[in-house]
């Protein structure tokens, strides 16, 4: 069943008439019913955690901020940019009241003045078509001022980027919609308190996905959201499936499923038959990659599971690489990624993946030497934790776990006559 | 040409400076336009940027030059942005991208000699199950492959041909 891709069950639900008749803004009804605390303590009690990355319990980070405040936003996080990622994009092409009434109840929440959208500027397309959709919503009421007889006045409006990774940071998206450099802040304060988020105000930070589950939530209960999943994971992911298997594509399938089910079943295995999978990365290009043994093909695809093979499921963006794959170019992929990503604010990032760039290409010419691996290693493992957001850390990950995990993938471009240097 | 007084942009700009609690935050949205009027971010849209926010040229140009979709110097009349990050490569973009360079005649991030098409690489665009892609003018082109995209540079080039209208 879906919960978020209700896209692939139900033609049209992209519009409003066909949403409304799917159990569209029962939700939100239900909601404006109840006190701005009682949302809050069932989407806590619901288990959700946040879908961008992190993984952080959405309800928690909806209770931090302050009710007394005045002033209040929420900004969804629509950048969608990490290597990998297409999820968010197919939610908001064939979904987008879903998400609409996800953030109007996030925002009756915590009281907010105003949703911002943000949406990384690729999503031209997206942004006038969700425009579209809240001026259809606003002559019906659910928009603007005393939505739906309630009382309660909200704004919601979209913000298109530019080109830019870092901005789907929180706090450097906030600087971008402030009209400044789309670079980390310094924290605390923190966005939900007030002098860190939007303007200086309390602000809540959600991604696409995370919002799009909250009208299930308050319309079926927040049990019957808990017992999809497992227990510190609970409802369905979207997996997004890229690289090496028969069907790429997005799977939304409960977080309790197994990377074997998502890659053989779902995803058709290989791409080639006669070429096994070698390895994936999870989580785009920032989290550990992991080679696909039995053991990891028999994880469960949740937070807690990922764990446990020294991973992360993070947004979900399954990158999976067959046998005929180099790790040191797919080091070398995801470095350049970063070393065109990286704002440029914190010196141990900006210098860190410009260099790591450098030394990659040059082992993968085979100018390289063995140093030149434990000195790749060495920097990235001075990038993490030194960055005033995670962007550093992403940068450092596929270089040290591709040398960890893949170490013949490097040996082999700095053996031989090619190591003696030129 | 002009952004200021231009009956075809006061509307959205207007509706750019209402929806945001400072002038400030409006300067993405107005780069948008002032690259929509003059085919990339040049000095003039520049200046007119500034002087509707009540910023610096300095300071609308920084941010102009930080995010990668402001062109800063003119371009072709189609942007066609490639993506060769990794999902994108292992689904063989590098190649396909190589080929269609040598098919313009051109180097990363050039213009072909007709004036028409300007090619650059890009990161990811979320559309990594649908490789090779492209966007061209920020719009997706997905699934694509060499005689495909041969087809539709005749028809954009067909498309250029015609005369404007409206």
């Amino acid at each position: 069943m879906h919960i978020l891709l209700r896209g692939r069950d139900i033609k049209n639900i992209d519009q409003l008439d066909v949403y409304e008749k799917h159990d569209g803004f029962v939700g939100l009804k239900a909601s404006l019913a109840m006190t701005p605390a009682e949302v809050i303590d069932q989407v806590k009690a619901s288990g959700l955690r946040g879908r961008g990355g992190a993984g952080f319990p959405t309800g928690v980070k909806w209770s931090f901020i302050p009710q007394h405040e005045p002033v209040k936003f929420v900004a969804v996080n629509a950048d969608e940019s990490e290597t990998g990622t297409f999820k968010d994009r197919e939610i908001m092409e064939a979904n987008p009241y879903q998400l609409i009434e996800g953030s109007l109840i996030c925002a009756y929440a915590i009281q907010a003045k105003a949703i911002y959208i943000y949406l990384r500027g690729e999503f031209w397309d997206i942004g006038d078509q969700l425009d579209e959709c809240i001026e259809r919503l606003r002559a019906k009421g659910y928009v603007g001022e005393n939505i739906l007889g309630s009382g309660y006045d909200c704004e919601i409006y979209t913000h298109l980027g530019a080109g830019a990774y870092i901005c789907g940071e929180e706090s450097a998206m906030l600087n971008s919609l402030e009209g400044y450099l789309g670079q980390p802040r310094v924290r605390p304060p923190f966005p939900a308190q007030k002098g860190g988020g939007l303007y200086k105000e309390a602000t809540v930070v959600n991604n696409v996905e995370t919002l799009t589950n909250v009208p299930f939530i308050m319309r079926e209960g927040a049990d019957a959201f808990k017992a999809i999943g497992t227990e510190q994971s609970a409802g369905n992911k979207i997996y997004c499936v890229s690289g090496h298997v028969k069907r790429p594509g997005n799977y939304e399938l409960p977080m309790s499923t197994t990377f074997r089910e998502l890659l053989y079943d779902h995803a058709g295995g290989p791409l080639h038959d006669d070429r096994p999978f070698k390895a994936m990365l999870p989580s785009g290009g920032s989290g550990p990659i992991v080679p696909l043994t039995d053991e990891v093909l028999d994880t469960r695809m949740s937070y807690e599971d990922c764990a446990d093979i020294d991973t992360i499921i993070g947004s979900a963006s399954i990158i999976v690489m067959d046998e005929t794959v180099d790790m040191t170019w797919v080091a070398s992929k995801v470095t350049k990624f970063f070393e065109h990503e990286s704002c440029g604010k914190c010196t141990p990032c900006r210098e860190g993946t410009y260099w790591l760039d450098k030394v990659i290409d040059r082992i993968l010419d085979g100018r390289g030497t063995p140093e030149d691996v434990k000195r790749i290693a060495d920097v990235a493992e001075n990038m993490q934790g030194t960055t005033l957001c995670a962007l550093g850390d992403f940068a450092a990950n596929p270089i040290i776990h591709t040398i960890r995990r893949f170490p013949d993938d490097f040996a082999q471009h700095v053996q031989g006559e090619a190591a003696a240097g030129d | 040409m002009a952004i200021i007084g231009n009956p075809k942009y006061q509307e959205r700009i207007q509706h750019h400076l209402a929806k945001y609690e400072t002038k400030r935050s409006a300067v993405m949205p107005l780069l948008y336009i002032a690259q929509e009027e003059y085919g990339w971010v040049n000095p003039e849209g520049i200046g007119e940027v500034a002087q509707i926010l009540d910023l610096d040229p300095t300071q609308v140009k920084s941010i102009a030059g930080f995010y990668t979709m402001y062109s800063e110097k003119p371009k072709g009349k189609f942007w066609l942005h490639v993506c060769t990050d990794l999902p994108c490569a292992l689904k063989g973009a590098d190649d396909f991208y190589a080929w269609l360079k040598d098919e313009l005649g051109v180097d990363d991030g050039g213009t072909s000699a007709d004036g028409l098409f300007t090619v650059e690489h890009v990161m990811c665009l979320a559309a990594c199950d649908k490789a090779p892609m492209l966007q061209c003018n920020f719009r997706y082109v997905e699934d694509l492959d060499q005689d495909k995209m041969r087809d539709l540079l005749a028809k954009w080039r067909e498309e250029a041909a015609q005369p404007v209208s409206g």
